[in-house]
């Protein structure tokens, strides 16, 4: 593989977990690759499939979604609601062919800021893997 | 209390039973009003009408096998402001009730009132089919019959019909069966609810029961299944991956007609017709510079994939967004296919009944576990 290639990825993360504990990954200096393009979100049980089409399609090499650990949420069911939404987009995908596995959901909680850096190491390295989205130059979608 | 009933006719006279049937739910008050398929005076079509006089009764033909719209949306915006004072038993075919099950839980149709009258169902023609089948003689209502009775799919019913296993309808409260009937003799009625009761009583009908009905529609569907699985490996085959699925939605020309026909799509502002993709030249010019170039209009691919996930998990398989595309985009393909396998993954079924929650407004806590670890 290209070992140029830098993939993009777009996380949604949910503002009273998954957020904090990117900022906490921050201030104690875990460090984690600058391909992350963070969003916050108030709830994983806000993103819409929409959101992450839109990301893919606009030439995300990847899309990943961080809530609170179920039984968690802020909202109390946001979370759960997200599970069974983001289980529904990955079987659209699957269905059609397009790598649902560009699409990673992670319960991640706001004191959790190693399992926070881990995981965005861990999409990185895989992303890279696995080469850039096809759809990223796709101009006729 | 009776449940079923063999209504007889004169040989060959089927059609005249079934529209004197329902002449007598009207005239005895057991409806105030119905809305049933009716031929339009040109010969050329046969449309939902609702009819209040019993006098009207002559040209209805809720047999004919055309399905012009799914009934839902029609029944959606007749009751969805305010529901019916007054009784409207209203005729449908299974996926048209299968909707509106699937309408009532999205809260875009209310049951009140209403008598559900289920028709079992052979399947339909194209409407362009059906019209020219009526010019051309003979009509098309005796083609279907002899196809039906004969016990083979006509191989042009809509191709959604082809594959429809769900000939016998859910959730009525009365069933015109037809399925193992020798509909050269008459037809059976059948009440599944005191609502069905009502009217069977009130017809003063008796009772009666008839053999090998289950055996006729266990093999008709058994035919079906055969015949969607055969599609389903079709459509996979010519549509998995980014590389076979753009060509397939290349005559797309993001006209929304698919969605417009489809009775589950029911918002009143679809996202794709929001302020969103309102933008200004410069905006579009940013996104074109991004790759050099972008297909205009915008978002077609986009479009699918976001229906798909919002409504496919309610897809009753109608195949009327097939009808509306002008281009032959194999839409009604791919959105039976992803459909089913959503309804598996959360074992749903649209329209199979109203107290399952669609499966997108609930979860359990204790499910989906391997999801985000
Ligand atoms: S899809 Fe099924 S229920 Fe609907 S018209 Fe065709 S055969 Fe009948
Ligand atoms: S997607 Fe097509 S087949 Fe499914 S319910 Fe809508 S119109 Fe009917
Ligand atoms: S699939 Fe057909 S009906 Fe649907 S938007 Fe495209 S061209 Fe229009």
């Amino acid at each position: 593989m290209d070992s140029e290639f830098e993939p993009s990825i777009v996380g949604f993360f949910c503002n009273w977990c998954t957020s904090t504990a990117a900022d906490l990954a921050g201030t104690t200096r875990l460090e984690y690759p600058p391909n992350i393009r963070p969003i916050r979100v108030m709830c994983s049980g806000m993103v819409d499939p929409v959101y992450i089409l839109r990301a893919l399609l606009e030439g995300a090499d990847a899309v990943i979604l961080g809530g609170c650990e179920p039984g968690d949420c802020h909202y109390v069911s946001g979370n759960y609601k997200a599970r069974r939404r983001m289980t529904a987009l990955k079987t659209v995908l699957d269905t059609l062919g397009l790598e649902n596995d560009r699409v990673w959901v992670r319960w991640i909680g706001a004191s959790e800021a190693p399992k926070f850096a881990r995981t965005m190491n861990e999409i990185t390295a895989e992303i890279k893997k696995k080469g850039p989205s096809p759809l990223k130059e796709c101009w006729s979608t | 209390m009776a449940t079923d009933a063999i209504i007889e006719v004169s040989e060959g006279k089927l059609i005249e039973g079934i529209n004197n049937l329902f002449g007598e739910l009207l005239k005895k008050g057991l409806v105030d009003a119905l809305l049933i398929p009716h031929e339009l005076p040109s010969g050329a079509n046969v449309v939902q009408t609702l009819i209040t006089s019993p006098e009207k009764i002559k040209s209805i033909n809720p047999l004919a096998p055309v399905l012009p719209i799914n009934s839902a949306r029609i029944v959606s915006a007749m009751t969805k402001v305010a529901s019916s004072a007054k009784k409207i038993g209203v005729v449908l075919r299974p996926c048209e009730l299968r909707a509106l099950i699937e309408l009532v839980k999205l809260k875009q149709a209310s049951l009140e009132n209403l008598v559900l009258i289920g028709m079992d169902c052979f399947g339909t023609y194209s409407v362009c089919d059906y019209g020219k089948f009526a010019k051309e003689g003979p009509s098309p209502t005796q083609r279907f019959l002899d196809n039906a009775k004969s016990g083979k799919d006509d191989p042009l019913l809509r191709e959604a019909c082809q594959i429809c296993e769900y000939s016998v309808p859910i959730n009525a409260d009365l069933t015109i069966g037809l399925i193992g009937m020798d509909l050269n003799k008459g037809f059976l009625l059948h009440a599944a609810t005191k609502e069905g009761e009502r009217i069977l009583e009130g017809l003063g009908v008796k009772a009666g029961s008839i053999q090998g009905r289950q055996e006729a529609i266990d093999k008709l569907v058994a035919q079906r299944i055969k015949r969607r699985d055969e599609v389903f490996a079709r459509t996979i085959e010519q549509t998995h991956g980014l590389d076979k699925l753009l060509p397939v939605f290349a005559p797309c020309i993001n006209c929304h007609n698919c969605r417009d026909a489809c009775p589950i799509c029911y918002c009143k502002e679809c996202f794709f017709d929001s302020p969103t993709f309102e933008l200004e030249a410069d905006k579009y010019l940013g996104r074109a510079s991004k790759r050099g170039a972008l297909r205009m209009p915008t978002d077609t691919l986009f479009f699918h994939l976001t229906r798909l996930n919002h409504m496919g998990v309610s897809c009753v398989g109608c195949g009327l967004c097939q009808e509306a595309c002008p281009n032959d985009v194999p839409v009604f393909d791919i959105f039976r296919l992803v459909g089913s396998r959503l309804q598996k993954v959360f074992d749903y079924v649209p329209g199979r009944s109203l107290e399952e929650e669609l499966p997108l407004t609930t979860f359990k806590a204790n499910e989906l576990e391997e999801v985000g670890h």
